[in-house]
């Protein structure tokens, strides 16, 4: 079925009785050309890309829970191409180019609003880091302005500029930037995998997997054994347990992170805005909801929730950037299983084991990357290449040293990032 | 964890202790600061599901325990 | 509609209110539902999505209807619930999302076109033309989004945080909390008891049923009476416990001053309570759940143990004409109070074919279901169909209904616990042990007659004491109602229409089976695909209906069929309670140095580094630019004398036999062979391989140090310390302790360094026994301080340390000793131009992804020794040639801008990614030179002297040529340092 305004229009004169299902609930079969561990956002849109860039239609989707119930149903749905290092400008600049056409791909409407993501900037330093930050995007072919502080004050009044803690002195406007619905970008994913014959097996928990003499035969699920010939990993917080059914360990570390959303409230807050000196960030969501985060919680966790100090530090940030969201009642907390990194920087790559691909590290990051991150996995399973824009997110490079992504500069200690 | 290898360890050993990680969902042991108090490096055993805390001891004294210094 | 005689309220006492512009009186102890409803007011909000007209549903913080704004101005609160606010003399409430009145909304048109905005239907359209999702959609969607608004105008209220610690923690105040308090203060337990309402009794207040032949409300007064007597209890109304965390830690939110209106007095309007409680009784009640029938959202329609609230409590009935529709037994004792109170009972209409409805003094009709309502924003009739089919109507203003009630669960599943599913009681009830230490008991753990309830609450007191070790004390219970709890489920009515779940955000039950047949099937992914559960209310009211029909339309049971997951806070809590303490500069602690009231009476600019403040110049009359100032302070250091506060660089303190051993292991370069009077740079990497920081470190004595970070990395280098020292060498005998505070540290820098400093040491220095780099005690004006003789300039220079209370007055004496010189004192520009012109590094250029090899100091990784961080330096890709080099910078043109943060390129290259060669680090105007001159990295820079690269900022619109130079641009030889 089509989706249009159309469909709903005469749907919704005979009674919406037309509505067909979005995906189905096929049975596993014995054997596929390849699986994907993992029905979260990356797992899928990686499904859709191979079966639609690469023709592999034999392919099942393995999720242990529902679709789309990790980190792309619980984040703070904001989109960018901003980053400073090699290797990750290029990688998400490709992302928000998928983004910028998702919609007409997929035919359902995933929200993507590109209301402009402004970093504020607290000192001439952290200025001149800005303006490199700025110069890589631009240099990248993504857009980018330095704005002065007159500027930002003119584009965000409610700003507290005159009693604050840390002044603003400026910040880094990135326009392409914003947000998107994020169930709808993976049920979107889902949907368009499904039409091209990709099997979404829910409540199929896999249990080993099967290697011989180093090259991947299948994988052992709750519902029984499933031959095949590549298998991909895409299970951030829990690619420690995936990987150690293959024997291996990765350089992760499953840690918290929270984030918040108020009642709705008529809109007042129109862009993406963070606050680095208070590890906040913030938009308010079509429905109304101040949609805001902070930093890590930093202990290991795989809990999905936090606890109060650091809910208490994000208010406090809150309050000191823009007090007139004081009122605003917090609805809603959760925390999120982040998958992260020594270098803060994913990891897109092959393993020693044939067969055997992995997709993992995406910190706190990695809704924005789930177009890119499909794409580039997709191609790397199909092909046996890694794809141009990810080529840098190697898994040795933390032993070689080679083409580290230090966005956070805070050095290997996975939880800093 | 408190284990540092020797210089001569080779880097595989190194990025081992570095980077790698077993990662547990369940209980584990890690290190944490009393950085606003104390300032002691403590060994938690924690559990990651749950958040439960069922030992600590002082960092100094299970490294000493190890005996050999490295 | 007040009813004589009924009610807590104080009827002496008259307040007066406004709602949508219309003055109204209530009595005190009135909420502005039921003062409303006693004006015969129905009509109190609209729902988000359709607009449909809205009355008051609940009688508690469920209410998904009656939606409020009070105050005005900066002081106003949206999305307050009419049942929980409290009403004040002068009180401004204004009602929400409607326009342009809520008797008359606009956009209640949505609700024409609703066959059409069904559940999902904007992830189905508005994609066609692509442009038009932004430009038109999307505009208009947001345009409607919320329900309150903001003032947009800064926080002017005072909100508090505090921590609170008990032995046990109550939650809940009704029959089970105050026995629970009861027997545990008696058992000599510290108790806190918190409850969400004004007034503690829980529903005792709201029913009236006796507990030892006196009405409940009486007992529950006087147990409080007691409870208040008590040393070891605290009481705490107004106080929702949001939500359990980690050890015992609860957050609550203490309404203090909200049910005033009084902004004076001190008081904060609200405070956010951090409970440490050793033990915790969760009893909290039970929330009564509506049933789903067509139109079962017209304002008269409410709860019927709400509308037992507004009669009992509140002494006010909301209709004339009532009819009670329930599917238990509970629904009947509203009937009988209403009927005891006069208020004219239509009917009581049970759906049960078997109910046994005793001494009734009204019509009842059993095994009948209302299946629709009639009128317009008012409820005028219902429409009701027996079990032989027959349909019959009736002429009604108000409908008591009662689908049952669930335990409020919602605390114990906030460490990830899940309920479990009671068939007896079609609910949910807590998993005993779900959060650690808290133990549910009364409604919340679906025990719901009165006593089972009190001796439930007793059982809960008790087990606290025991679990802490006291001897638990008896408490006798009173008599009191002990009915059984007897239902029979009923979710939804069958038939035609709308039938309401979620009431706020308009979701039915067609919607949810939509959902069904659409295949989000997992509780999740409906709830996320209709919105069900998501409003304010969270599906306090309607998520266990909404699973059932999912069960019922997936084929499966309701515990298979699973919740949602339930997550703080229990109720909303405004960011500015929890972030208290933060707006304007509470944020954050501020550090100042001894000199920071000289400075700022000089009326240098302060800005912030780290925590501290530093200023970034010092103004002189006639200067009208900061490059001015900064230019004539490089002077004062390159040709007499300047002075600078360098108290904010960290200073450690390190002592013992091993001290030397320790810095061998965490600086890259060796101070075990560092003699003692002497100083020495040090280079500190992560273990990683990466530059941590740098500075310098004095050595005072052979087991005594003292260590210098820079200003942004002392925390992180005393936790190294501190991880080395315990989690790597706990042998070694070392001391180590931060002494920044302690010390008072002023830089004295340049040719007439010397000469200042010998007007104030009480014993002149001399180059012979004070060689650059030498370091020892002195005494300034009697006081015994330290002296180093270091230079972050390059010039002849000193850094002179006094204990901090003498560093107010120091700083004084030497910027007279230095003006009289014509010198004087040098902020943060100059500084960091005198660092430029002598290639000095700081964050700027060791930024955390900097190697040893990057900034030209490999070969300061000492050979001799193991150190942190010394293996992983040594990777491939940490030494690789290719990678970007520290090189000075200076303009081909001289009059050309540089610009920290640019891109380098090859002179014929594009300005685009894949070209970069590397980038400039710190820029500075030199007046020594003339023009200005920047630090940087370039691809092998240090092989590319002499070379002219092409210098782009995008973002400022700066593009030039820059020579590749050595990055000493001044006294390249080092004379001067020595002089």
């Amino acid at each position: 079925m089509r989706f249009s305004g159309l469909r709903v229009l005469r749907e919704g004169l005979s009674g919406n009785k037309g509505w067909t299902p979005h995906w189905r609930d096929p049975e596993p079969k014995a054997e596929y050309d390849a699986v994907i561990i993992g029905g979260g956002g990356h797992g899928l849109s990686t499904a859709y890309y191979l079966a639609k860039n690469h023709g592999m239609t034999n392919i099942a989707v393995l999720e242990k829970g529902y679709l789309g119930g990790g980190n792309v149903g619980r984040n703070t749905t904001i989109v960018r191409a901003n980053y400073g290092l090699e290797g990750n400008s290029q990688f998400y600049s490709h992302s928000l180019k998928l983004w910028e056409n998702l919609e007409q791909d997929l035919n359902y409407n995933a929200m993507m609003s590109q209301r402009g993501v402004l970093m504020l900037c607290h000192s001439d330093g952290q200025r001149d880091a800005f303006a490199r930050r700025g110069n890589m995007m631009v240099s990248q072919g993504d857009d980018a302005e330095l704005l002065s502080a007159e500027r930002v004050r003119h584009l965000l009044p409610y700003l507290d500029f005159d009693n604050t803690r840390f002044p603003i002195y400026g910040g880094l406007l990135h326009r392409r930037g914003g947000t998107a619905r994020h169930d709808a970008v993976a049920w979107g994913y889902a949907r368009g995998a499904d039409q091209h014959g990709v099997d979404l097996i829910q409540q199929c928990e896999v249990t080993g997997i099967d290697i011989e003499n180093g090259v991947v035969k299948g994988v052992q699920t709750t519902r029984g054994a499933i031959r095949a010939k590549k298998v991909g990993v895409v299970v951030a917080g829990r690619s420690g347990q995936v990987a150690a059914m293959a024997g291996m360990r990765l350089p992760i570390e499953s840690h918290v992170l929270q984030a918040f959303v108020t009642e709705g409230i008529k809109p007042v807050i129109d862009h993406v805005v963070s606050f680095g000196m208070g590890h906040f960030y913030i938009s308010q969501s079509d429905k109304g909801g101040l949609v805001f985060g902070g930093d890590l919680d930093f202990y290991a966790s795989y809990a999905q929730r936090g606890n109060m100090p650091m809910m208490e530090h994000v208010m406090e940030a809150g309050m000191t950037l823009m007090p007139m969201i004081g009122k605003a009642k917090v609805l809603r907390s959760w925390g999120g299983i982040m998958d992260m990194t020594p270098d803060g920087s994913p990891i897109i790559d092959k393993t020693e084991t044939e067969g055997l691909f992995v997709n993992c590290g995406w910190c706190y990051g990695g809704f924005k990357a789930v177009p890119g991150s499909g794409d580039a996995f997709a191609h790397l399973m199909a092909t046996g290449n890694r794809h141009e824009a990810a080529a840098k997110f190697r898994l040795d490079r933390f032993r070689t040293g080679v083409g580290l992504m230090d966005e956070e500069a805070t050095g290997s200690q996975h939880n800093l990032h | 964890m408190l284990a540092r290898p020797e210089a001569t360890a080779g880097v595989e050993a190194w990025d081992d202790y570095l980077h790698l990680r077993e990662n547990p969902a369940g209980v584990t042991e890690e290190l944490w600061q009393h950085e606003a108090g104390c300032a002691a490096w403590l060994v938690v055993r924690r559990d990651t599901r749950t958040h439960e805390i069922s030992e600590v001891t002082l960092a100094a004294d299970v490294k000493r325990s190890m005996g050999v210094a490295s | 509609m007040r009813v004589a005689g009924k009610g807590l309220v104080d009827h002496g006492v008259r307040v007066r209110f406004r709602f949508d512009g219309v003055t109204y009186h209530g009595h005190a102890g009135d909420t502005v539902a039921s003062a409303l409803l006693a004006n015969g007011v129905n009509l109190m909000g609209r729902s988000f999505k359709y607009h449909r007209p809205r009355g008051v549903l609940t009688a508690g913080s469920e209410e998904p209807n009656a939606l409020i704004t009070v105050g005005e101005g900066a002081q106003a609160e949206p999305n307050l619930r009419a049942t929980q606010a409290e009403i004040y003399e002068g009180m401004v409430v204004r009602s929400q999302n409607a326009w342009p009145s809520l008797a008359f909304d606009v956009m209640a048109v949505n609700d024409l076109a609703a066959p059409f905005l069904g559940a999902g239907f904007y992830y189905k359209t508005f994609m066609w033309p692509k442009k038009f999702w932004e430009a038109i959609y999307e505009p208009v969607i947001r345009k409607a989004a919320g329900l309150g608004a903001l003032s947009g105008q800064s926080n002017t209220d005072t909100y508090e945080k505090a921590f609170a610690f008990c032995d046990l923690l109550v939650i809940g105040a009704g029959p089970t909390g105050l026995m629970a308090a009861l027997s545990a203060a008696r058992s000599g337990l510290d108790v806190i008891l918190a409850d969400e309402d004004s007034l503690m009794g829980g529903r005792l207040n709201s029913e009236t049923g006796a507990i030892g032949h006196q009405p409940g409300a009486v007992w529950a007064a006087q147990v409080v009476t007691e409870l208040a007597a008590m040393e070891n209890v605290r009481l705490m109304s107004r106080t929702t416990v949001t939500g359990a965390y980690d050890g015992g830690m609860y957050g609550a939110l203490e309404r203090v001053n909200q049910h005033t209106g009084q902004r004076t007095g001190g008081a904060p309007l609200e405070c956010f309570w951090r409970i440490s409680a050793k033990q915790s009784v969760l009893a909290a009640g039970a929330i009564e759940r509506p049933v789903a029938f067509q139109n079962n959202d017209r304002p008269g329609i409410m709860m019927a143990g709400a509308v037992r609230s507004y009669l009992n409590r509140w002494g006010v009935s909301p209709g004339k004409r009532v009819a009670v529709f329930g599917n238990n037994d509970d629904a009947q004792q509203t009937a009988r109070d209403l009927a005891k109170a006069g208020v004219h009972v239509v009917a009581l209409i049970d759906s049960r074919v078997d109910a046994v409805v005793r001494g009734a003094e009204f019509p009842v009709i059993t095994g009948a279901q209302v299946c629709n309502s009639g009128g317009r924003k008012a409820l005028e009739s219902i429409t009701f169909q027996r079990a032989s089919g027959q349909k019959d109507s009736l002429q009604v203003d108000c409908l008591a209904m009662s689908g049952g009630w669930n335990p409020t669960v919602n605390l114990t599943c906030h460490t990830g616990g899940r309920p479990t599913w009671r068939e007896d009681i079609q609910a949910f009830v807590p998993t005993a042990g779900a959060v650690a230490g808290l133990r549910a008991a009364g409604a919340c753990n679906g025990v719901f007659s009165t006593l089972g309830c009190l001796q439930d609450g007793v059982a809960a007191g008790k087990a606290a004491a025991k679990a802490l070790g006291k001897k638990p004390a008896d408490v006798d219970l009173p008599v009191a109602e002990n009915a059984p709890y007897r239902m029979s489920p009923l979710w939804a009515v069958a038939g035609k229409g709308r039938a309401w779940l979620d009431f706020q955000n308009d979701v039915s039950v067609k919607d949810v089976k939509q959902a069904a047949v659409e295949n989000f099937k997992s509780v999740e992914h409906m709830k996320r695909y209709t919105t069900q559960g998501m409003a304010t209310d969270q599906g306090k009211n309607s998520n266990v209906a909404a699973l059932a029909i999912l069960a019922d339309a997936t084929g499966r049971g309701i515990p298979e069929t699973g919740t949602t997951t339930f997550r703080p806070p229990y109720t909303p809590v405004s960011i500015a309670a929890m972030g208290a303490g933060s707006q304007g500069h509470g944020f954050a602690p501020e550090r100042w140095t001894t000199s920071h009231q000289a400075t700022v009476e000089r009326g240098a600019p302060m800005i912030e580094a780290g925590l501290w403040y530093r200023p970034s110049y010092f103004p002189k009359a006639g200067e009208s630019t900061w490059r001015e100032s900064c230019d004539r302070e490089v002077g004062y250091v390159r040709r007499a004398v300047g002075v600078c506060d360098v108290s904010t660089l960290g200073k450690i303190d390190i002592q013992g036999p091993d001290a030397a051993q320790l810095l061998d292991f965490v600086y890259t370069n060796m101070f075990s062979t560092l003699k003692v009077g002497r100083v020495r740079y040090g280079l500190m990497l992560r273990e990683d391989g990466h530059v941590m920081d740098d500075g310098t470190c004095a050595r005072l004595g052979a087991q005594h140090f003292v260590m210098t970070t820079t200003t942004a990395a002392a925390g992180n280098v005393m936790r190294h310390l501190e991880f080395v020292t315990q989690c790597l060498h706990p042998e070694w005998q070392v001391s180590f302790t931060s002494v920044t505070e302690q010390w008072a540290q002023f830089a004295i820098a340049g040719p007439k360094a010397r000469e200042v400093l010998n007007g104030l040491l009480d014993a002149p220095i001399d180059g012979e026994n004070w060689p650059f780099m030498a370091c020892g005690d002195v005494r300034v004006g009697g006081v015994a301080g330290r002296l180093f003789r270091i230079s972050f300039s390059g010039e002849h220079a000193y850094e002179l340390a006094v204990p901090s209370r003498y560093g107010a007055s120091l700083f004084d004496a030497l910027i007279k000793a230095a003006e009289a010189l014509g010198g004087g004192p040098y902020g943060m520009e100059a500084l960091n131009v005198l660092r430029i012109e002598k290639g000095f590094i700081t964050h700027a250029e060791i930024e955390g992804r900097a190697t040893a090899f990057d900034i030209g100091m490999g070969r300061m990784i000492s050979a001799k020794k193991d150190c942190v961080g010394k293996v992983m330096a040594a990777r491939e890709g940490l030494v690789a040639e290719e990678r970007p080099q520290l090189v000075g910078l200076k303009p081909v043109a001289v009059d050309a801008e540089l610009s920290a943060g640019a891109f380098l390129f090859d002179r014929a290259a594009d300005a685009v990614r894949v070209n970069h060669q590397g980038h400039v680090s710190s820029v500075g105007y030199s007046p020594e030179l003339g023009h200005m001159i920047g630090l940087g990295f370039l691809r092998r820079g240090p092989a590319r002297l002499g070379e002219i690269v092409r210098l782009v900022d995008h973002m400022r619109g700066i593009e030039t040529e820059v020579e590749i130079c050595n990055p000493v641009f001044v006294d390249a030889a080092g004379e001067r340092v020595r002089g």
